[in-house]
Parts: C-alpha cells; structure tokens; sequence
C-alpha cells in the first residue's frame, strides 16, 4: 500500500474499466455492466457500486487477477473485469 | 385455484414496474448492507491484508516459486505417503494375510465345512478384504490427513488461483481445478464436488474429467508398479524417489489429459461460452493439527475403507468362483483370459490384467491381488499356491510372479500405470454421476469415454514400444 | 431422519453427568450443553445454521453438535446439509446446517435448499454465521434471511481473527440495525457458544423480541407493488408469515416460489401451525 488513501482531488480520477486497472492504484467501482446471476455474485462478493478495490496480485500465468475489495480476495478473470467500470484515484 | 389468481395478479403488477426493478431490489439489499456495515465497523488500517497473508501469496502464487512449491508439495504428499505407509502396510499384511488366514483356515478345519464354502469365504471373501484393508489403510491415513492440512490452510484456493488460465484456455470452469484436486482422493467425491459449478456444461466437463484425477484406489497399483518396475531400474538409493517420481507423473499426465479433454469438450459436444467465475481466495487459516488427523482419520480414511472392503469381500468371492468353478476341463477366469488375450496384446496388457479389470469394476483396489491371484492361478505354479488364492508377496516375488509366470516386460507394467490412470469410473462413481447428472447419455458418456482413451492411448503405446523394438 | 434410538431422559432436567465431566470449564454456561452427535429424536425447536461459505459455519454446528464434519477452507465446500441435535438447560434441539450460500438470490442449486428450507420447513430459530471480517458481505445474506424470517441470531464470527486484522466491531450497533441479537463468537477456540445458546434459546421460546429490519424498496412503485401482492396473499393465505418477501419473488417471477403456489405448499404454510414443540420434522 502506498500512502494514497483518499483526497484524491476532482476531477483527476479517471473513469476506465478494471481489467484497465494498473497495480499500486486505487479505484472505486461505479457500474456493474454484467448481468444476470453473475451479476448477482459479483454483489454478493463485494462488488458493487461505491466499493473501493486495487489489485493484490495477479495469477503466475497472467489471468486472473485478484483483487481486494471490501476485505476479501477475489480472483476475476478479465472478460469479466471489462465489464466493470470504475473511477480511478490517482496515485 | 387460488394459487393461479395470485400468479396473475403478480404477473400484471409485474408488468406495471420498470425494467431491471429486480436488480434495484437486491442492491437496495446491498446498499443497506454496506450502510450497516459502515457505522458498525472501524478499521485500524484500511484495506489492507495482514503482512503474512500477503507474503504466503507472494510465494505461493509466484511466477517460478508457485509452480515450484505446488510440484513440491504434491510430491511430498505421495512420498510421504507411499514411503510411510509400507511399514504399517507390511505389518498388516503379516498379521492379517499370512496368519490371519492360516489362522482362520486352521479353525476351519475340524469343521464338518465342504471345501467349496471354506475356500470361498476364506480364500476369496477374507484374503480380499484382509489385503484391501492392509494396502489401503496406512496410505490413506496419510494422505488424508496431508491433504485436508493443506485443504484447511486455505491453499487449494491457490492452486486454483494458479492453475485458473490453463482450464480457461481448455473451455472449463476455474472452479473444476479444485473437484480435480478432490478427485484425488475419491473421484465419487469429486463429482459431488462439482456442485460448486453453476453452468451445466461446465459442470458436466468436470464430471466427465473428474476420473482423470488418480484416486486412491487406483495408487497401490501405480505404487506397486512404479517400485517394482520403474524404482528397480535405478540404483536402489534412488529407488524410492524414481518410484515415487513415476507415480506424480501419471498423476500430471492426469492433469494434462483433464485439460486436454475438457479442451476437446468444450470445442464439441459441450460446446459454449466458459462462464465468468469470481473464485474467493480465503484468509490463511492455521491447521488445528491434531484435530485435523483425527477428523480426517475417522471421516474420509474410514469412510473409504468401508466402502473399499464392502466392495471387495464380493469381489473377492466372484475371483475365487470363476478361478476355481470349471467348465470343458478349465476354470472360467482361464476361458474369459483366453478370449481378453488378443485385445490385452494389443494394449500391450494381457488378458489376466483385463479381466481383472472387469473384476473390479466396483472396486479399483483389488486390481492388484486379483492380477497376481490369476496369475499364479493360470501360470506355473511358482510359490506353490492354492487355486484362485490371492497371494500377499513381497514385493521381489511379485517381480518374480509377474515377469515370470505372467511374461510381464517393463512396457506391460508401463501400459498399466497408464491403464490405470484411463480407465472406466468404479461403480460407486458412475452411480454417483448418474445421481448428479440424472442423464443416461452423460453417464455413459462419463463411463466409456475413459476406457476408450485408454485403449487408444495403450495401444498406440504397445505399438510405438514393439515397432521401435523395446518389447 | 437419523438414528432414532430413544434416549432416556429425553426430556428431563440435563443429565449432571455432563457438567460434572466439564465442571472445570472456563465457560460455564456451555457446560449446560449437551452435544448429541445425530441424535435428533424427540427435539423441542429445529434451529436452522446458515452463513456465508468459509464463515465457521460447520465449526459451529460441529462445536453444538459433538459431531465431527469435515471444514474445509474453501467456499462451497459444504454441498450437502447436515442435522445433528444438541440439548441445551432443559429443551433438545435439532439443529439443520444448510448449505453456505453468498445469498438466497442467484438461483443455484444450494441456495435452493437453503431458501426453501427457511421458507418451508419453518425453522424456530435461524442461526447465521457471519463473518467479522467481511461483515459487509455477510450482511447481505442477513438481510436477506431477514426478508424471510425475524427469528435470527446473527453469530459474528471470527471475532478474533477480526481484532488481529486490526478491525473493531459495535456488536450493540450491529444488534439495533438489524433488529435481533448478535453474538460475537470464536467458534474455532469454543469462545462464545455460551452466549449463542442463550441467545437460540431466548428466540425459541419468544422471551426475546425480535423485529427484524425490513428493507423498503427505493422504488414507489415496486414497493406498491409488493404491498398490493402481499395483502392479497394473506387474504387467500391467513396466517402466512413473510408475505412481503413472497409477494417480491413472484414480482420477480420466481420459479420455485411459484411452484410452492400451485402445488399447494403456501396452503400447507397458511394453516395455523404451532411453532413450539413440533412433533413432526418440518421440511420434509
């Protein structure tokens, strides 16, 4: 973690998905654009709009990727993260 | 029918809201959650993970030293547990097979008993059973525990985390990498597993690969054969690690084979999109150690013994009748090998080995003793045993039974190994695919396509080894 | 429906035998509790354990139950539920582990069961094993369960491994929000059974007042909507509790509920049945 928690002035976050997202930086999710069940267990999981998420560690064979959000790890394969979107915080 | 005037009304109402109110409704659900959760929770630090956790999944997940650990570990659990258990398993052998048996015979024998019940209840139901709780107890007392250590540590997760690419690229589920891992175990286990896969077709893949996995039942013959076969080609030092080494292999060749069909499945018959999946990568737990022997030891080692030894007392029974009940001047187990002898050949197997294989359709354990049993049965008679007597060997003898009486060369005990890795599921498995599945065509298919990969497989195998002039 | 062997003293004061055997317990009011394995004959409250994969869950039964299932670190691994029956002061209870599911929502098989068995087997009391450091997460299947029954204890567990990720919890806080009472617990070092027994036992026999919050929809016109289809539903169904929550799964055209409509099951549900002292196994 570096010291990046919130302050992030207005305007300098920038709107992406999160397969998009680099290591080190902070995002908070703002759409679910999966639907259906899987939409459901990414709510279930902890993602959903408004929670903040940053990799933890991306899998040896380069997918998945898994992420911390609201205190678990979830691992996402990334088709799956293109359908998130989310506002990156800058570093 | 008042029931239907209520599905009306609701289905009018329904008509009346707008577009997408279910998913409004839930994350009302959740956006209450997250209120609650807000101002009754406070963090020291936040979002982070504890430094330890984070360090283990450094390790653990890393591009060199996570393959590397996993190779590592799993090959210590089969070493572990074939080098452990050939003590307790020879003591047992000694007590229940050897004197147990001549015990119980000599109890017998003032009985006004025909020879036929003695023989079959004793040499066929006892013997069998003695020898599938003798092989198989010491080493499932030991994997069962190593296993369910890692399991409770919360790695299995990892592998999954590692291995997730792989099984994408095959068209599976990332979830199947762990009802394959349980499938180590028992592979009825595994298909029951499966249940953590919501798709159907990715469900069914994992049904269909789960017997790729080696379960337990199927290592005394993988271990027998890696030992006596493959671990005696290298200097004895090195014995036990060859052996163990050969036995991991099939075991990856499993895995590699999983993948490759589900691969194959996934392009045909189950064709589909492989469904997104959020697999949860759970805190490090330290294992309760001693909690966790003993759990696992009364669970999962018991549970499968019972089964193990309730398939093979019948089992037993059936070796000793077609072994000692003859017909036209032999006995029917030599009439059923002569007629498997052409295909066993072509497999580069025989047909001793393939009617064990019928044998012990419910039950993988007793391949072994009934192989050797038929062997010294039909062939000459080197250690001077009864008819259809399964026989407890030291593992030289056996050597010495299966090169000599039974002709076996190195590529007939390579062509079991891989056998024995592709064949049909035990009959407790395919019930239990049939129970999940509730479809006869994915049963069957779940049933035969292993066998038919087999002898693909041993065939072309036997082939190679014969034009190139190794057998 | 496991051994049936009838025990003596199946109703009887607890037997001192046990407390005797745990007289230097730490925890004392755990020594009133006698874990009797699958012995579920002659119970007095069926108590119904859910939570979320991964939470404890089968710690707890096995810790209630002196059973020994198998936990494995992994979610999804409790795939099948297991019963089990614990006796605690003078009633026996049946206690029935349901599968761990995220939630009641997503239509997989195992959140099948577990809905359906808190909507028609009718538990006494519903246990839910959270864990303190996911709360979020866990809650939404609180929340959930709480659409459909407001005799619930929530099991905070994990509480120690939450202090050690430096996280502190407002259990009362927590207890108003939702309107039934939390326990925080380490079930895997036994700590706070003794709290959550007493709390089963206030639920079971009503000597605690449960009023389980209820979520009101944003939207005016769903929440209209539930309102009309949950009035006409206790018209045709006098007596049938969680209305509301029905009312919204056939809003959103819930197969299996709507199954339980025309095969008769909310008819069965509607007749007045007595909550204490059930003779017979609900659910099945």
């Amino acid at each position: 973690m570096r010291n990046v928690h919130k302050g992030s002035p207005a305007g300098a976050s920038t709107a992406t998905t999160l397969d998009r997202l680099r290591r080190g930086q902070i995002a908070t999710v703002t759409a679910v654009d999966i639907h259906g069940p899987q939409r459901r267990r990414l709510m279930d999981l902890g993602v959903l709009p408004g929670s903040r998420i940053h990799i933890d560690r991306v899998s040896p064979l380069g997918d998945p990727t898994a992420y911390l959000v609201r205190g678990s790890v979830i691992a996402l394969r990334r088709e799956q993260a293109r359908g998130i979107h989310i506002t990156v915080e800058q570093e | 029918m008042t029931g239907f005037s209520i599905l009306d009304r609701a289905a009018r109402l329904r008509d009346g809201l707008p577009e997408g109110f279910r998913d409004e409704v839930v994350e009302s659900l959740y956006s209450d959650a997250a209120r609650i959760t807000e101002t009754s929770v406070t963090e020291r630090d936040h979002g982070t993970r504890p430094p330890l956790d984070r360090l283990l999944d450094r390790a653990l997940t890393h591009r060199v030293w996570g393959f590397a650990t996993m190779g590592l570990l799993f090959f210590a659990v089969f070493w572990f547990t074939i080098s452990g258990a050939a003590g307790p398993s020879g003591l047992l052998s000694s007590v229940l097979v050897d004197h147990g048996h001549s015990r119980l015979h000599a109890v017998a024998a003032p009985l006004p008993l025909p020879d036929w019940v003695s023989g079959l209840l004793l040499d066929g139901v006892y013997l069998s059973t003695a020898w599938v709780v003798a092989v198989m107890l010491p080493p499932m007392a030991i994997f069962f525990p190593l296993f369910t250590l890692l399991e409770d540590f919360g790695y299995l997760p990892r592998v999954a985390f590692n291995l997730d690419r792989l099984f994408a690229k095959a068209g599976a589920h990332g979830k199947q990498s762990l009802s394959m891992m349980m499938g180590y175990g028992c592979n009825a286990a595994g298909v029951t597993a499966t249940r953590i896969i919501d798709s159907r077709r990715e469900r069914l893949i994992a049904i269909i690969t789960n017997n790729f996995s080696v379960c337990n039942g199927r290592w005394p013959t993988l271990i027998l054969m890696g030992t006596i076969f493959i671990g005696a080609l290298a200097p004895p030092a090195l014995a036990g690690v060859i052996a163990a080494a050969s036995v991991v292999t099939v075991a990856f060749l499993g895995v590699l084979v999983t993948l490759l069909v589900s691969w194959a499945l996934s392009k045909t018959v189950l064709r589909g999109h492989s469904s997104t999946y959020s697999l949860e990568l759970p805190p490090y737990r330290p294992p309760k150690v001693w909690r966790t022997l003993y759990t696992s030891l009364i669970d999962r080692t018991l549970k499968v013994l019972r089964r193990a030894v309730v398939m093979a007392a019948p089992a037993g029974a059936v070796v000793w009748l077609i072994s000692n009940v003859t017909v036209a001047e032999a006995s029917i187990a030599a009439h059923l090998v002569g007629v498997l002898d052409p295909l066993g050949w072509v497999l580069g197997l025989n047909g001793i080995i393939l009617l064990a294989y019928l044998v012990a359709i419910p039950a993988n354990e007793i391949i072994i003793p009934t192989i050797l049993m038929l062997t010294t049965t039909l062939g000459p008679n080197l250690f001077d045993a009864q008819q259809g007597v399964m026989l407890e060997l030291g593992t030289a003898q056996t050597h010495t039974v299966l090169t000599q009486a039974g002709g076996w060369t190195l590529l007939t005990a390579v062509n079991l190994m891989l056998f024995s890795l592709l064949h049909n599921p035990c009959s407790t498995t395919v019930l239990t695919i049939w129970n999940e599945t509730k479809s006869p065509k994915w049963t069957t298919v779940a049933t035969l396509l292993p066998i038919a990969l087999g002898f693909a497989v041993t065939a072309l195998t036997a082939t190679v080894a014969r034009l190139a002039g190794w057998a | 429906m496991a051994a049936d062997l009838p025990t003596p003293n199946a109703n009887a004061s607890p037997p001192p035998a046990a407390s005797a055997a745990c007289g230097t317990c730490v925890f004392n009011h755990a020594a009133q509790l006698r874990a009797l394995g699958v012995d579920v004959s002659g119970h007095d409250h069926v108590v119904a354990l859910a939570g979320n994969p991964n939470t404890g869950k089968s710690t707890v039964f096995n810790a209630l139950t002196g059973l020994r299932q198998h936990v494995g670190n992994w979610p999804g691994k409790t795939v099948t539920g297991a019963e089990g029956g614990f006796g605690y002061r003078r009633r026996r209870y049946k206690l029935v582990d349901l599968p761990g599911t995220y939630s009641l929502l997503s239509d997989s098989q195992d959140e099948d069961v577990a809905r359906d068995f808190l909507l028609f087997g009718q538990p006494d009391v519903t246990v839910v094993v959270v864990d303190a450091t996911r709360l979020q997460r866990n809650l939404n299947l609180v929340l959930q369960i709480l659409q459909i029954t407001g005799r619930v204890v929530v099991a905070l567990n994990l509480i120690d491994e939450a202090h050690r990720h430096g996280l502190s919890l407002d259990q009362r806080h927590l207890a108003r929000e939702l309107g039934v009472p939390v326990v925080p617990m380490a079930a895997r070092s036994r700590r706070g059974l003794d709290a959550l027994l007493e709390a089963i036992e206030q639920v079971a026999l009503g000597t605690v007042a449960t009023r389980a919050r209820r979520v009101h929809h944003g939207d005016a016109r769903t929440e209209r909507a539930v309102r009309e289809l949950a009035a006409q539903l206790l018209r045709e169904y006098p007596g049938l509790a969680n209305t509301r929550w029905i009312a919204l799964r056939l809003l959103e055209g819930d197969p299996g509920i709507e199954r339980a409509v025309t095969d008769g099951t909310l008819d069965r549900l509607s007749s007045p049945t007595p909550h204490a002292v059930s003779s017979e196994t609900p659910g099945t």
